[in-house]
């Protein structure tokens, strides 16, 4: 423990002196924390003013739609679908992976997992993509093509299967993977930071282990958790590179998960149609980005919301 | 103690690796070659300095190619080039954000003006890549395939959906084919490509293609797939599939024989080289353009008529006379026979006929002057 | 690593009040009264309790119920009656140590008569076998044990099963990378750049250098800037508005797609260095505009879990709040910290999109951030695969190869930021 008193104390006018490190050190994370503000305004900034343009754009420019709303619908549809299925599948798996490693796994086991799930997170999104494109997406090629022959009567599997394997499920699985090392990952410490006499508490008075993690674990953890999750919904809301290369990306609302016709999503539209963009175009795109923004900030206010509200009364 | 040990540890460790960042070489071809963000010292070439181009993707193979054989003949050189697409290129260098760019469309009349204004003259526009489009495709057990433009803008606009439709077997009487759906695979981004190859279907098919020429796919059938490549690997990984990318890219991949005239033609550069020769000059694009309407619908014998053309901006002037002296120096370059033949062998482009070299000569002949 | 955190494991085990153990040591049969003195849990017929380990454990299911469900529900019938006089049992019957094994064998086995007899794949095969396990056990655990246990079971069950499924696809991703981009790897891979390369040949040298200037930069940005604003949202302003608006802001700022990112420092430099600018320091900002929610939402998480005791134990001897931060914050926390600063920066370093924007794409090195094009390995890669040149397989095999180097770069920081994590981490008196 590196208590205070193994360093140098501060010279006699002890009152004076800390004050004024206490003033200039508060001082300096209010500046970080004000950086944070200019820089999302900024970005606001740079959005709107580029974005609004768009609202008087062109059937031209708006792929043949009369209005900007009917362009970036069926993208914003496809967005929220795609983030949707991913944190479906992520968020399970993650806190199951995570709980392995904080409470199940044989430390060695954990730690090796462990690190090896931290540098999935470094895999570049190119190769994600690359990846979902000729591994994941012909390998899943069976099992759509089943889905969609014995379960086709629902909207979601109704087909035909795509000859490729490039849909919306493999776009989903591509960005839950991605999500996963995210959530894990802070799962994972959040986890490990319960308090071992919480844990200890709980085991003594012969809850089984599922239900100390549930008394003890959870309870402490949920805001942790969400934040992950949070963080995971970032990164499959923007993804971009990922997307582009696995989706076989149209500008459709379809429930279909299967087929070869899929919805495309905002951030993978702009990937693919920025660089022949020219003059409204760009704008066009750019409101998309601003769309997109405005529905994480909803996202992301309503999951504060809730957990504020589910915390109420739960002490830490 | 310990405490202090490790506090002075910390900045200790970051200025070593800050250290062994700044301290690191230039990389092991470059050495004695040059620096290059280019100062560039004397070796023989009075060029130096960096120039920067942007734009279609469609070039960056041949571009490729004709940086390392510039930049190998003038070590001073650095060109950089960002195949950020055409559209972006074309942004750029009207906003004068690079020296040159690369286009697969045309400049329209808004873009030309503001580009004659950064220029100060009319752009030079120069058709520096000209490559065939190969129809790919992966069926089970057929190696050969023949179509005309109506059976191919039937199959594109998802009229033909099986592969032993009439109209097909009609062309393949003896191939074997399946009776399975066709997965026609096309670009999701706006491309060049796209472009060209739907400009064929309309003029050859205008009445089953109805969607004219366009950069994005217009129709929500069959599956789409990023750039060239992507296609490419959609079409390779797929069953029963079919789409159309770069001839140089297409690899093993079957590659369509399409009906000109009588004949039944697959890609090649030669035969692409030929469309160019018998098309008309676009017409408003200024007096500095070698620009071309491709004549798709052409019947000439072994003319392959799915080309992309794409073409090189640059400027008559440049506020800097080095950057002039480069852009005039790459481009010089560029259309000699050197330049064309290591085009031809990176990126399968079919090289410029006589008659057009010595035309773009003149035009390149202008700038800096 | 916090200092009051303790490991179950490493404490010794005197006496059979240890909790729950990992499935294969649970100990078999009921333990009677006299199995040590002092039992400290009285636990009820009716509860699991703890179960047993050390001596225990070794002997076999003596008067254990057999594996054979209705026997055990009658073996634990019989312990319950007894519970009441004479020998008074403490302990529900279990399952023999080996139940999850046997389950297992079981489940496999169904699985593959399933899969021989109406030809499946592998996967089907595995998904078929864990099903079977996933339902077997906790049924057999219902009917030996009690609906509890049967619980955790299942839930235990469903743990591994999501870590074994998580591990299919990171797998199947390593190997893809690692078998395509080991052989593009060699000495000129690494040490040159693609300056006059066409066709074989050629290396990542500048994308190299291009990745860790620019990386590095933005961290030199972010990790300051997020982890000031993390002790500002914890130790300051916690609770108070401004502190909720920046935490939603920094929520809001994780959704920034990662391309808007690269739009936005394109037109903000654009501002200052005019049109078309292109330069690595632009990247860095980028990057920091995706990093910084990252690094502040992972530290602050960790910074909310140091106990409150800590401080209040450090301000009681007299210490300002600052250093009590610096000293003991987080110290404590530096674990988490680290982990999640290596998060952030393993998710920029892969970052292509708004590096293509920004930074550009250049065949030679480039050492200076401020000036000109950058080629970075997440573009080179892109690059590389979307425009391999002729023939394609070189260029592939490089962005193969590129890829493969990016996550050994990560791998190798992430290495050493864990170790300076416990270097300068307390002393946990373990």
């Amino acid at each position: 423990m590196s208590a205070p008193t193994t360093s140098p104390p501060a010279p006699p006018p002890a009152r004076a002196k800390r004050r004024i490190g206490d003033v200039l050190f508060r001082g300096s994370t209010q500046v970080a924390a004000g950086i944070i503000l200019v820089a999302l305004a900024g970005v606001a900034i740079f959005l709107t003013a580029e974005g609004i343009p768009a609202l008087r754009a062109d059937a031209a420019h708006l792929a043949g739609e009369s209005t900007f709303l009917a362009y970036a619908w069926p993208l914003l549809f496809g967005t929220l679908l795609a983030a949707f299925i991913a944190l479906l599948i992520a968020t399970p798996l993650a806190i199951g992976v995570a709980l392995a490693i904080s409470h199940y796994a044989p430390r060695r086991l954990a730690n090796l997992v462990g690190y090896v799930i931290d540098l999935l997170a470094a895999v570049p999104s190119v190769v994600y993509g690359l990846w979902g494109a000729n591994v994941l997406g012909p390998a899943m090629v069976p099992v759509y093509r089943w889905l969609s022959e014995h379960l086709g009567f629902l909207p979601l599997f109704a087909g035909p299967a795509s000859g490729g394997g490039r849909t919306m499920l493999t776009a989903g699985l591509v960005l839950a993977i991605m999500a996963l090392p995210i959530i894990t990952a802070i799962c994972r410490e959040i986890f490990s930071q319960t308090p071992r006499l919480h844990e200890e508490a709980a085991l003594a008075l012969g809850a089984t282990r599922w239900e100390m993690i549930r008394m003890a674990v959870f309870p402490y953890s949920r805001s942790g958790i969400v934040s992950a999750v949070m963080l995971g919904l970032g990164r499959a809301l923007g993804e971009t590179m990922a997307v582009a290369l696995v989706l076989s990306a149209f500008r459709i609302v379809s429930w279909d998960l299967v087929s070869g016709t899929a919805p495309s999503t905002i951030a993978a539209n702009i990937a693919l149609s920025f660089p022949e963009a020219t003059g409204v175009g760009v704008n066009v795109l750019i409101a998309t980005g601003l769309v997109l923004f405005v529905i994480t900030f909803a996202v992301n206010f309503s999951a504060r919301m809730i957990v504020a509200r589910s915390e109420k009364g739960l002490v830490r | 103690m310990k405490t202090t040990l490790r506090r002075a540890a910390k900045p200790g460790l970051a200025v070593l690796a800050l250290s062994v960042a700044l301290t690191a070489c230039s990389a092991a071809n470059e050495e004695g070659d040059t620096n290059a963000t280019g100062s560039g010292d004397d070796t023989g070439s009075s060029l130096s300095g960096t120039l920067n181009g942007a734009g279609a993707s469609s070039q960056e193979a041949a571009m490729g190619a004709w940086r390392a054989g510039f930049q190998s003949a003038n070590s001073g050189v650095t060109v950089n080039y960002d195949p950020v697409g055409s559209g972006g290129g074309r942004e750029q260098f009207i906003s004068g954000g690079v020296q040159f760019a690369g286009t697969d469309s045309l400049l329209d009349a808004e873009e030309l003006s503001a580009a004659a204004e950064q220029c100060g003259a009319d752009p030079i526009i120069i058709p520096s890549y000209v490559s065939p489009i190969a129809i790919i495709y992966n069926i089970d057990g057929v190696d050969d395939l023949k179509l005309d433009g109506a059976t191919l803008a039937g199959i594109f606009a998802g009229e033909i959906t099986k592969w032993n439709d009439p109209a097909i077997v009609a062309t393949n009487p003896d191939a074997d084919l399946p009776d399975a759906d066709i997965t026609a695979v096309h670009r999701a981004d706006d491309s060049g490509t796209t472009d060209n190859f739907t400009a064929y279907l309309d003029a050859v098919a205008p009445d089953v293609w109805t969607h004219g020429e366009v950069g994005e796919w217009p129709i929500t059938h069959g599956e789409a797939a990023p750039q060239t490549s992507g296609v490419v690997s959609a079409v390779t990984n797929g069953q029963n599939t079919i789409g159309y990318a770069d001839a140089s890219q297409a690899g093993d991949l079957g590659q369509v024989e399409v009906q000109v005239g009588e004949d039944f033609v697959g890609p090649s550069a030669e035969a692409a080289a030929k469309v160019l020769e018998v098309s008309p000059k676009a017409e408003g694009q200024g007096e500095n353009a070698m620009a071309y309407e491709l004549a798709r619908d052409t019947a000439e014998s072994g003319a392959y008529p799915i080309v992309l053309t794409s073409y090189l901006l640059a400027c008559e002037s440049y506020a800097d006379a080095n950057q002039a002296e480069l852009v005039k120096g790459f481009l010089t370059y560029l259309i000699s026979d050197e330049g064309q033949q290591a085009a031809a062998d990176a990126a399968g482009s079919a090289p410029l006929s006589d008659a057009l070299v010595e035309e773009a000569e003149g035009l390149i002949a202008k700038i800096g002057s | 690593m916090s200092p009051i955190r303790i490991r179950t494991k490493e404490r010794p085990v005197s006496t059979d009040d240890r909790p729950q153990d990992p499935p294969a040591n649970s100990a078999s049969g009921r333990a009677t009264v006299g199995t040590g003195p002092g039992q400290p849990v009285a636990a009820g017929p009716d509860t699991t309790g703890p179960d047993t380990t050390g001596p225990d454990a070794t002997e076999p299911a003596a008067v254990a119920p057999a594996p054979d469900g209705p026997g055990g529900s009658g073996g634990r019938r019989a312990a319950r009656g007894s519970a009441v006089r004479g020998e008074v049992s403490l302990r529900a019957p279990k399952l023999p140590r080996w139940a999850p094994l046997l389950t297992a064998l079981v489940a496999t086995a169904a699985g593959a008569l399933l899969a021989l007899t109406l030809g499946w794949g592998l996967i089907a095969f595995a998904v078929v076998s864990a099903a079977v396990y996933a339902v077997a056990l906790p049924a057999w655990a219902l009917v030996v044990e009690n609906r509890r246990s049967a619980v955790d079971r299942l839930i235990t069950t469903l743990v591994w099963s999501a870590f074994a499924i998580a591990l299919v696809p990171l797998v199947s991703l390593t190997w893809t990378v690692v078998s395509k981009g080991a052989p593009a790897f060699s000495a000129e891979f690494f040490s040159y750049s693609m300056r006059n390369v066409v066709g074989e040949g050629g290396g990542i040298y500048h994308a190299i250098v291009g990745t860790l200037l620019i990386t590095g930069m933005a961290a030199v940005l972010s990790i300051p800037i997020g982890l000031m604003t993390a002790i500002y949202l914890v130790e300051y302003g916690a609770g108070r508005r401004p502190a909720r608006v920046i935490n939603f802001l920094v929520d809001v700022m994780t959704g920034i797609p990662s391309i808007v990112a690269g739009l936005f420092a394109f037109a903000l430099f654009s501002i200052f260095f005019g049109p078309g600018v292109r330069m690595g320091f632009g990247g860095s900002v980028a990057l920091s505009v995706l990093m910084i929610p990252v690094v502040v939402r992972s530290c602050e998480e960790m910074l909310k879990l140091v106990p409150n005791e800590l401080r209040e134990a450090s301000y009681a001897l007299g210490v300002p709040q600052w250093r009590t931060i610096v000293k003991v914050v987080l110290p404590t926390a530096m674990a988490g910290i680290v982990t999640g600063v290596m998060l952030a920066i393993a998710r920029v370093a892969g970052e292509t999109a708004p590096l293509l924007v920004i930074a550009g794409s250049t065949d030679s090195v480039n050492m200076n951030l401020f000036a000109e094009r950058m080629m970075t390995l997440p573009v080179f890669a892109y690059y590389s695969y979307m425009q391999p040149g002729v023939p394609p397989q070189f260029g592939v095999e490089r962005a193969w190869g590129a890829a493969l180097a990016l996550i050994l770069i990560v791998m190798s920081l992430n290495l050493l930021g864990r170790l300076l994590g416990r270097l300068f981490a307390p002393k946990t008196g373990r």
